[in-house]
């Protein structure tokens, strides 16, 4: 949730793609004349961000997965973690 | 643990429509030794060899590649592997069918050059008449829904329009622009004189790209390529010899980055002969600069090189006349007066110093000079 708690739904910018690394045994995000490389968690974010999801409801998803609901661990994580990639234009926030 | 390229830029042909005297294509390229280009299928072989080895990034580039007519099915095949795709093209003559079909096919992405703000500019630049043409395939990349990077190459007779370029930019809704200060290989070695900026150009462009950042945000990503002959220390070219990046040639020599070719104390091998697992992993070209074990003094021993891997090699050959040396950029190096000269010698000159336009005839003329 935003902080005026309107549902906010990341998205991939259509110029980056979520993409295997097979040779380093990671996934990445490819863009034009760049990449970023991702952990297992950043990958799991980036694959729930379907357009459909919001933030909020993609915290939820990753706290069932790993019994961490209300913690609040995840949401920072996952706040921050879209919000570097939206700082650099690969992430936009839609409703 | 030993570096795995990331980025390959193809050169499929060395024919280009456009005639741009800052090209950095080989001063030769009308010579036997980029004669006969690789087939479709070498190059698929190839595309497929650089993902093995860890590419990602794929440019398409030249001279002109929409002048290949399997340019979809390159495009085809390397989307198949997983290569991000990237188109790097004049737009001379592209229609909304070819870019429609490249999309199809998997581009990802659209770079398309611009000489200038304006018609009279950029064709002036150009050599041959492409603004009309350039326009019109910004607009169709836009309604294709293609990523689109506006690219110029700045220099003395366009940096003074940085900031009309900017918003010709931000009017297509291009997500960058690319300014690059000519960098000063190939044809812009040629032409170093009538190319050169003044400090006063640059440090005025450079105002502007500060401001527009600031009133942009990410709406419009500003790269700004430096003028490396401006700088205090050299770039952190390709960053590193062999690190990440590969540039194969349209007849298929292998080379380091796309100027390495005119270093003539190196041996350039070619995929018809070797596998490019073995061409990167072994060969003199690739392994004689990698790592800092070959670097002289002031590099050696200097803090930076982490940071700028001792410059370029390139520069240091076509400059300093030995590509082991450090970079004639770096204010540390002992060749810096040559790189100084050049600088000072644009801030006597009075009026325009004539250039040559790249274009096959002049390339055997200069080839046959030596």
């Amino acid at each position: 949730m935003t902080a005026a708690g309107r549902p906010s739904v990341p998205r991939l910018h259509p110029k980056a793609r979520l993409q295997h690394d097979d040779v380093r045994g990671r996934d990445v995000l490819l863009y034009p004349e760049g990449l970023v490389a991702l952990n297992p968690t950043g990958a799991e974010i980036l694959e729930l961000c379907d357009g459909v999801r919001s933030v909020a409801e993609v915290v939820a998803t990753l706290e069932r997965r790993y019994g961490a609901a209300g913690e609040g661990g995840v949401e920072r994580d996952v706040t921050a973690f879209l919000d570097g990639l939206a700082a650099k234009g690969l992430v936009t926030y839609g409703s | 643990m030993d570096p795995k390229p990331l980025w390959l830029l193809a050169e499929l042909t060395y024919k280009c429509p456009l005639q741009c005297p800052y090209c950095s294509n080989p001063l030769d390229f009308a010579g036997p030794r980029f004669k006969r280009e690789l087939s479709t299928e070498e190059w698929y072989r190839v595309f497929r060899e650089a993902k093995a080895l860890g590419v990602l990034q794929l440019g398409l580039s030249g001279g002109e590649p929409t002048l290949r007519g399997d340019l979809e099915d390159l495009v085809r095949e390397a989307h198949e592997l997983g290569l991000y795709t990237s188109l790097i093209t004049s737009a001379y003559r592209l229609t909304k069918e070819r870019l429609a079909a490249l999309k199809a096919a998997g581009l990802d992405h659209v770079q398309i050059s611009i000489q200038g703000a304006d018609a009279e500019l950029s064709d002036a630049v150009a050599g041959t008449g492409s603004y009309g043409d350039k326009i019109a395939a910004y607009h169709y990349t836009r309604e294709l829904g293609f990523p689109l990077t506006v690219n110029v190459v700045l220099h003395r007779r366009n940096l003074h329009q940085v900031e009309a370029l900017i918003r010709l930019a931000e009017s297509l809704g291009a997500e960058r622009i690319e300014l690059a200060n000519t960098q000063f290989y190939g044809w812009a070695l040629h032409n170093r004189a009538a190319l050169m900026p003044t400090r006063a150009q640059l440090d005025d462009a450079w105002r502007v790209v500060q401001r527009e950042r600031a009133r942009l945000g990410t709406r419009l990503e500003i790269v700004w390529v430096l003028p490396d002959y401006h700088e205090q220390y050299p770039k952190p070219c390709m960053g590193g010899w062999a690190r990440a990046y590969m540039t194969v040639t349209p007849a298929g020599e292998v080379w380091p980055c796309h100027a390495a070719g005119r270093i003539t104390t190196l041996t350039f091998e070619n995929v018809r002969a070797h596998p490019l697992a073995w061409i990167w992993e072994h060969s003199e070209a690739f392994t004689r600069f990698r790592g800092d074990a070959w670097m002289p003094e002031p590099c050696r021993s200097c803090p930076r090189k982490t940071q700028d891997f001792g410059g370029c090699r390139c520069q240091a050959f076509l400059v300093a006349g030995d590509a082991g040396l450090t970079d004639p950029v770096c204010s540390l190096s002992p060749h810096r007066h040559l790189i100084d000269a050049a600088v000072a010698e644009v801030e006597r000159a009075a009026g325009a110093v004539e250039w040559t336009y790249r274009a096959a005839p002049a390339s055997r003329a200069l080839a046959a000079k030596g």
